[in-house]
């Protein structure tokens, strides 16, 4: 999705100036005023603008369940965990820096060095009921591994749904088809981010 | 003997067919008036429940019907109790003077769609439908509610307001026809649309059409559950059949006041050029609901004091005038 609109916050453009007329104080500018009021027909108007909406029949209803509207990418829903695109490994390396940005403190994680000597995550949570969808996690994340999703529709028995590292990461078999999206809000890389790297000389 | 019987059980299938054709029209007034308004603010209104949310008439009576009855500890119970009884036995004991339809037979039968033609027809609807103003009177005042007392007080000043109006407005054309039997009213409009009263009696059209938005609480004169001031005024303590009770009699009310004009002004059931009676009158009392309708869409409500000021300083001089013209025109 184009962002452009998103950045425009300048809408004076738009501004239209209404005329008001002056306020009457003496009785005889008031009589005025509901003798033109009455005889301008102001009432009519009234009623020919709300007829006139409905011969368009122009509905703005959405008719939530079964249609909904498209949300911003910068939305700040449920956390997603990605995977690499490669191999589909994990991305998250375990450091535990959104463990310790997180303000509302609800993010824990467990690790452990695996058999390859490498950091693995085994546990990853966190507490819905105590997050506050800031968004810190998701942009002090170096690998681009917790983010924001778009599920908003968090209605469910129990308050520890979402929460788990296994409710957040990408299934395999949704990675492997293909369908695990990028994340384009919230310290995501830019577009242009190839041109802004420096290549790292390497003298050996 | 014979007769009497006859009499008896034909009165008793009129009262049945009104109360349960009026009370299934008022719940059908709802959907209708829900969809009108959700049309005319780009809305869609109920969907949900039944092809295009038709059904929902159904599902609010449910509701309506197996919600706990809560009386307020502090209420004055029977007075709370009664009232809104009141209402909406007010609102259909007016009915019994207003002819529906023309004349028409069945199986043989002439039918008279009215239930009691008597000679005071529209001064038994309108003392009748200003009995009904007891009820959100009696209902706010036994609440022990702040908001419904305050909806009681306006329910007083409104009454008096309005119902001077109402009166002095339809003086002018009864002093015409020269009775008050609403068949009669209806008999002198025949012949098409040039008899029609609304023709020499616009004004007194206009003063009773707003006195009758008044006497049935629509906007935009709804003081009395005016629910950004009153929260919803003199019902906010109801809730499940009682509440319904009130809505029922504001939309029986509605039917009321239409069936009134349509016949008063408009020429009530008489053959509408190629129309013929019957549908003329449901034709107009028609639009005279889907009027009520769209000026809730499109126009505020008033003050209290702008009420007062528009009944009393402006249409009730308005309304004397009317008759004094009428009276010297007639002479």
């Amino acid at each position: 999705m184009d962002l452009t609109n998103y950045n425009n916050r300048d809408i004076s453009k738009d501004y239209r100036y209404v005329k008001v007329d002056p306020i009457p104080t003496t009785p005889w500018e008031k009589f005025k005023r509901v003798v033109k009021r009455t005889f301008s027909c102001e009432l009519f108007v009234g009623l020919w603008i709300v007829f006139r909406e409905m011969i368009k029949f122009n509905i703005h209803t959405v008719q939530y369940p079964a249609e909904k509207l498209p949300i911003s990418p910068r939305y700040r829903a449920i956390h997603k965990l990605l995977r690499l695109m490669e191999s589909g490994n994990e991305r998250c390396i375990g450091c535990g820096l959104c463990e310790k940005i997180c303000i509302a403190n609800c993010i824990r994680m467990d690790t452990k060095i695996d058999e390859n000597s490498r950091k693995a995550v085994t546990e990853y949570t966190i507490n819905f009921g105590r997050c506050i969808f800031c968004g810190y996690c998701a942009e002090v994340c170096p690998e681009l591994a917790i983010v924001h999703g778009g599920d908003y529709e968090n209605a469910s028995e129990q308050r520890a749904h979402f929460a788990l590292k296994e409710d957040m990461l990408t299934p395999i078999d949704i990675f492997k088809a293909g369908k695990q999206k990028e994340f384009p809000g919230f310290g995501a890389l830019s577009k242009n981010a190839d041109e802004n790297v420096k290549k790292t000389p390497l003298a050996y | 003997m014979c007769t009497t019987t006859g009499f008896i059980i034909e009165t008793v299938i009129k009262l049945l067919v009104i109360l349960l054709v009026f009370s299934a029209l008022a719940g059908f007034a709802t959907y209708i008036e829900r969809k009108v308004l959700a049309f005319m603010q780009r809305r869609l209104g109920p969907m949900n429940v039944g092809p295009y949310g038709i059904l929902q008439v159904l599902a609010d009576g449910i509701k309506l019907f197996s919600k706990e009855d809560i009386v307020p500890q502090n209420s004055v119970k029977p007075i709370f109790k009664i009232a809104p009884i009141i209402a909406a036995a007010s609102a259909f004991t007016a009915m019994a003077a207003i002819p529906f339809l023309p004349e028409f037979t069945i199986f043989g039968h002439t039918v008279q769609p009215i239930v009691a033609d008597i000679n005071v027809g529209v001064l038994y609807v309108l003392g009748v439908m200003a009995i009904g103003m007891y009820a959100p009177l009696l209902a706010g005042m036994a609440s022990s509610n702040k908001w419904s007392l305050l909806g009681a007080a306006r329910t007083v000043i409104q009454f008096l307001s309005f119902e001077v109006v109402t009166g002095l407005s339809i003086i002018a054309p009864l002093m015409m026809v020269g009775s008050l039997s609403l068949i009669d009213i209806n008999d002198y409009q025949a012949g098409g649309m040039q008899n029609w009263l609304i023709w020499s009696q616009p004004i007194a059209f206009i003063l009773f059409l707003l006195s009758g938005y008044a006497e049935t609480n629509r906007t935009p004169f709804d003081l009395l559950e005016h629910e950004a001031e009153i929260v919803s005024g003199y019902a906010t303590e109801y809730s499940g059949m009682r509440w319904g009770l009130f809505f029922i009699g504001e939309y029986a009310n509605m039917f009321t006041v239409a069936f009134l004009v349509s016949i008063i002004f408009l020429g009530g059931y008489n053959p509408w050029g190629f129309i013929p009676g019957g549908i003329a009158i449901l034709l107009k009392v028609s639009f005279f609901i889907f009027l009520f309708l769209w000026v809730r869409a499109a126009w505020p409500h008033v003050r209290p004091d702008q009420l007062m000021w528009l009944f009393w300083k402006v249409l009730m001089p308005i309304a004397v005038v009317n008759i004094l013209i009428t009276g010297l025109l007639l002479m």
